[in-house]
């Protein structure tokens, strides 16, 4: 008991929470660039008129493919190759985004895909023009239907997160091993406490996520 | 890029290959053993065992991997029970397995419940047990369904087998980072690593694809 006590000092809560809030900022930042740029790739790829379709399908194939963990690997020493003289925090965001980027297009993809090619038919005969179509007719339908697919990559996103401890950035997960290895005996109830932290994160996510998919129907 | 570091490697690249393959190939296996029980728990009807089956499934797929594998690699080696002291390959290995039976066991669920009730209800009226009706009618059909997501399952697993590379795995991840710590060389190294990973990846993607496609009904 007293372990567990002195384990969840008000010191360890604060250096965890300072750790959960780099956890939390890097998920949104990594959440939000790589919905806008999966979105672009996937909307590429459906137009199959574009050039850029075909760069979209090489990247999002191989990239999804590949381990995060070895993209992690590259933004990690390769970027600094490039010149790129980054904070750990941006060279672990700038590695999550280009991974997360594969995932969400082939998501956004598949979304836009279930809509019947019949509608875009009956939309062009009605006078719109193909942006028209995309943009009011087939997105909305789409993103709606993605949503439980999207969330769930969002959780997902939230879990790759911590593989950015192994590279040094002090998230939730690198607290709680700086604080353990401090005192092994504390292992327990640490780690204990940052899994429930984010499985309430993450449960939270799919909980607003089943509200919002009763909601629209 | 200097391809000619990771060229001299390539035996060392093939021993990676063979570790990731065959992780991932054991870890696939055993957790679908554990996953197909906690599936099986869940549909039960017995309300104790469908509690700890759900809690089993919403906890592990809401916390990380490697929150996972740290808790078999540092926090059960506390209890100083002998058979609980994992080498780092071992600790990645129960990570791997109890992390993707979450999943699979989410798969083979949504397999059971997409089998129409009446057939159960048919079997039973023509004197079938429930276990004969389950081993015999229903998860057959149930298999059927479970099999493309299965592959997903593998895909993912030989993906997040890179987290053995954290604990001196041997595996592609961590052929490819040593090799780049006494090298120095980023791109190459890590490339020849990517390309070791498509080789599994690329084709299992395009067989679930076929298989979903075929097996869709």
């Amino acid at each position: 008991m007293d372990v567990i006590v002195q384990a969840f000092s008000a010191s360890n809560l604060i250096f965890l929470g300072k750790g959960l809030l780099i956890t939390i900022w890097l998920a949104i930042v990594s959440i939000a660039v790589s919905f806008v740029f999966g979105s672009l790739l996937a909307i590429f790829r459906y137009s199959k008129t574009l050039v850029l379709a075909q760069l979209a399908f090489v990247y999002t194939e191989i990239v999804r493919n590949l381990p995060l963990i070895l993209i992690l690997y590259f933004a990690f020493f390769g970027l600094p190759e490039f010149g790129l003289q980054l904070s750990i925090f941006w060279k672990m965001a700038i590695g999550l985004i280009l991974f997360e980027i594969s995932q969400l297009a082939e998501i956004v993809r598949g979304g836009l895909n279930s809509i019947e090619k019949g509608q875009i038919e009956a939309a062009r005969s009605t006078g719109m023009t193909y942006r028209q179509t995309l943009f009011h007719i087939i997105i909305p339908q789409a993103f709606k239907r993605m949503i439980p697919a999207l969330v769930s990559q969002f959780i997902t996103i939230v879990k790759d997160t911590s593989y950015t401890a192994m590279f040094g950035l002090m998230d939730v997960l690198n607290a709680a091993q700086i604080i353990w290895n401090q005192q092994f005996s504390f292992i327990f109830p640490i780690i204990i406490l940052v899994a429930v932290l984010y499985f309430v994160i993450n449960f939270t996510l799919s909980s607003v996520s089943l509200r919002i998919e009763k909601k629209l129907g | 890029m200097n391809f000619s570091i990771p060229l001299s490697h390539l035996d060392q690249y093939w021993s990676g290959f063979v570790v990731t393959l065959k992780t991932s190939v054991i870890a696939l296996i055993l957790s679908f053993i554990i996953g197909f029980i906690i599936a099986t728990l869940r549909v039960s009807g017995v309300r104790p065992l469908a509690f700890f089956a759900r809690w089993y499934v919403e906890f592990l797929r809401n916390t990380p991997l490697l929150v996972q594998v740290f808790f078999f690699y540092y926090a059960l080696p506390r209890l100083h029970v002998s058979w609980l002291n994992f080498n780092g390959y071992q600790a990645g290995m129960l990570g791997l397995t109890f992390y993707t039976a979450a999943y699979i066991a989410e798969n083979v669920r949504a397999g059971i419940q997409s089998i129409d009730k009446g057939q159960l209800e048919a079997a039973r009226a023509s004197g079938l047990t429930y276990y004969q009706a389950m081993l015999y009618i229903i998860l057959p059909q149930a298999f059927r369904i479970v099999i493309p997501p299965l592959g997903t399952q593998f895909i993912n697993l030989v993906k997040n087998s890179a987290v053995l590379a954290f604990f001196a795995g041997l595996d592609i991840m961590y052929v490819a980072d040593s090799l780049q710590g006494s090298s120095g060389e980023v791109f190459g190294v890590y490339t020849f690593a990517a390309l070791f990973y498509l080789i599994i990846t690329i084709p299992l993607t395009i067989l679930v694809n076929y298989l979903e496609k075929k097996l869709a009904y």
